[in-house]
């Protein structure tokens, strides 16, 4: 495995191996030092076209942690900016010597793109609509943590399926693990092809909360609902979205007690899932950003810390 | 006549080659180990702790505390480190699965720490246990058991306690199966 494009490249085993990998690299976030060795001289670079808090940063950590040199380049105030085109700024990273680029960009495809044109390793941080893969093993491992394997497991994702990264590459690892996943969203939020995706499609939250759709749910994952891409009229008023498609807390009573809430942030609390949600205590929004630097580092590890590909 | 006993089994499946010690061997030697290490920290007041390096060092670990308690009525608190991630080959021979570390009791600043491995070959796991150790804590003193030293050192590397002295070629490989993993005890030594 020399890239991480997208949820569908890692096979069960590989999945599995990554979220034990995460498990292990967990324990260093207790310890008096983080540090850990595999990837001295290694140089990682987040190059991100996109605003990122949690995810750029714990792409940095953990390349930190296991000692690798991480730049962050960001679209804003680097040559981007003076029209340089996608091509020739990350060839031009590259050619600087790095062993792996971390990029985030707001075209769908466009990371594909960027690892056919770079020899180093390239790992999608999150592309457009497209798929944002570690935010997927970081969900995995969450819920791994908390209600077991996932095996015949049932998961809801609810929200802005269309313009979610996150629903599409959740869908597929979750698959790839062996779990149920419903997607419930309005019809306006969901893409075309979503008939195709190996999943059920309901539009009624309710039935699906309280199991009399397809069964019992194991878990929640609320999506964000992406104002900033949003163009036009998915539905008629915030109000209306969050009454019919909100976490709210008479939905919240629907839920058996250890049901987790998972949540990829940032929120927007009031819209798509209330504070009782957001805050209670099913809610594993924290535990995701925790998970977030372990599972970061596990991919970094399985990608970076082998012989690699020699490409002179 | 060891040769008349039946071959020992791997989790169910015959191992071919010479079989050094089996089944209750292994003990014997676990419980000399055992003696060795109560004759050294009993100076000490048995502040020590034992740390397993996995695989097989874990189990081996558990099997000496129950020993040690058992001749000196002395629990130890017992650990493990896994190296993976300290080895000086990942780049060579590519990225392995993680195991598990886990810190002793009461840690390990300022104690004994005894590193519990099966077999000691070039050293080079020992050197990598030695890094991992450092990041855990600062141990008093750190020595190493070994249930077989086969020798072939590549580092200046030694055990403070041995269970046998196995001299082979390079050529060879030594096996130690234990119960909790492979389903039985013995020590083979594969090839010429």
């Amino acid at each position: 495995m020399k890239n991480l494009l997208s949820a569908a490249d890692l096979s069960r085993d590989d999945a599995i191996e990554i979220l034990d990998a995460a498990q292990r690299m967990h324990q260093v976030q207790t310890r008096e030092v983080k540090k850990l060795p595999p990837l001295r001289g290694r140089t990682v670079v987040n190059l991100f076209f996109e605003d990122s808090t949690r995810t750029r940063s714990s792409f940095e950590i953990a390349g930190k942690w296991l000692s690798a040199d991480v730049i962050n380049v960001s679209a804003k105030g680097s040559s981007v900016s003076k029209g340089e085109s996608l091509r020739d700024t990350v060839r031009t990273v590259q050619a600087m010597g790095v062993d792996a680029l971390v990029v985030r960009h707001n075209a769908s495809g466009a990371v594909a793109r960027v690892a056919e044109w770079v020899d180093c390793a390239v790992i999608n941080a999150g592309d457009g609509t497209h798929e944002h893969p570690t935010q997927a093993l970081l969900d995995a491992y969450t819920l791994r943590g908390r209600i077991g394997e996932l095996a015949d497991r049932h998961v809801a994702i609810v929200g802005d399926i269309t313009h979610s990264r996150v629903a599409r590459s959740n869908v597929l690892l979750l698959r790839t693990l062996g779990a149920r996943v419903t997607l419930v969203a309005p019809p306006t939020l969901l893409p075309a092809g979503v008939a195709s995706w190996p999943c059920e499609i309901s539009w009624d939250l309710d039935a699906v909360l309280s199991g009399k759709a397809y069964g019992d749910v194991d878990a929640v994952m609320m999506l964000r609902v992406q104002r900033e891409r949003m163009s036009g009229g998915y539905f008629p008023t915030e109000r209306e979205y969050a009454i019919g498609y909100g976490l709210s807390p008479q939905r919240l009573d629907l839920l058996g007690e250890q049901v987790p809430v998972l949540h990829p942030g940032p929120m927007n609390r009031g819209l798509e899932i209330s504070s009782l949600a957001a805050d209670g205590a099913r809610s594993m929004v924290l535990e995701q950003v925790q998970a977030g630097v372990a599972v970061r580092m596990a991919v970094l590890y399985r990608l970076l810390a082998g012989p690699g590909e020699v490409t002179v | 006549m060891a040769e008349r006993r039946p071959a020992p089994l791997r989790n169910g499946a015959p191992l071919e080659g010479t079989v050094i010690l089996r089944d209750a061997d292994v003990g014997r030697v676990v419980d000399r180990i055992a003696h060795q290490i109560i004759e050294t920290i009993a100076k000490g007041d048995f502040d020590a702790v034992l740390m397993g390096i996995p695989t097989r060092g874990v189990p081996l670990t558990q099997r000496l505390a129950a020993r040690i308690e058992v001749f000196a009525g002395v629990l130890l608190p017992v650990g493990s480190v896994d190296i993976t991630l300290y080895r000086d080959d990942l780049r060579v021979r590519g990225v392995r699965p993680l195991a598990q570390t886990e810190e002793p009791e009461g840690g390990i600043d300022g104690r004994t720490v005894i590193l519990v491995d099966d077999v000691l070959c070039s050293g080079r796991t020992i050197r990598a246990a030695l890094d991992a150790l450092t990041e855990l804590g600062r141990p008093g003193v750190v020595q190493l058991a070994a249930l077989v030293d086969r020798g072939h050192r590549q580092l200046p590397i030694r055990a403070d306690y041995v269970g046998k002295n196995i001299p082979t070629s390079a050529t060879q490989n030594v096996r130690v199966l234990l119960d909790e993993v492979d389903g039985s005890d013995a020590v083979i030594v594969e090839g010429q």
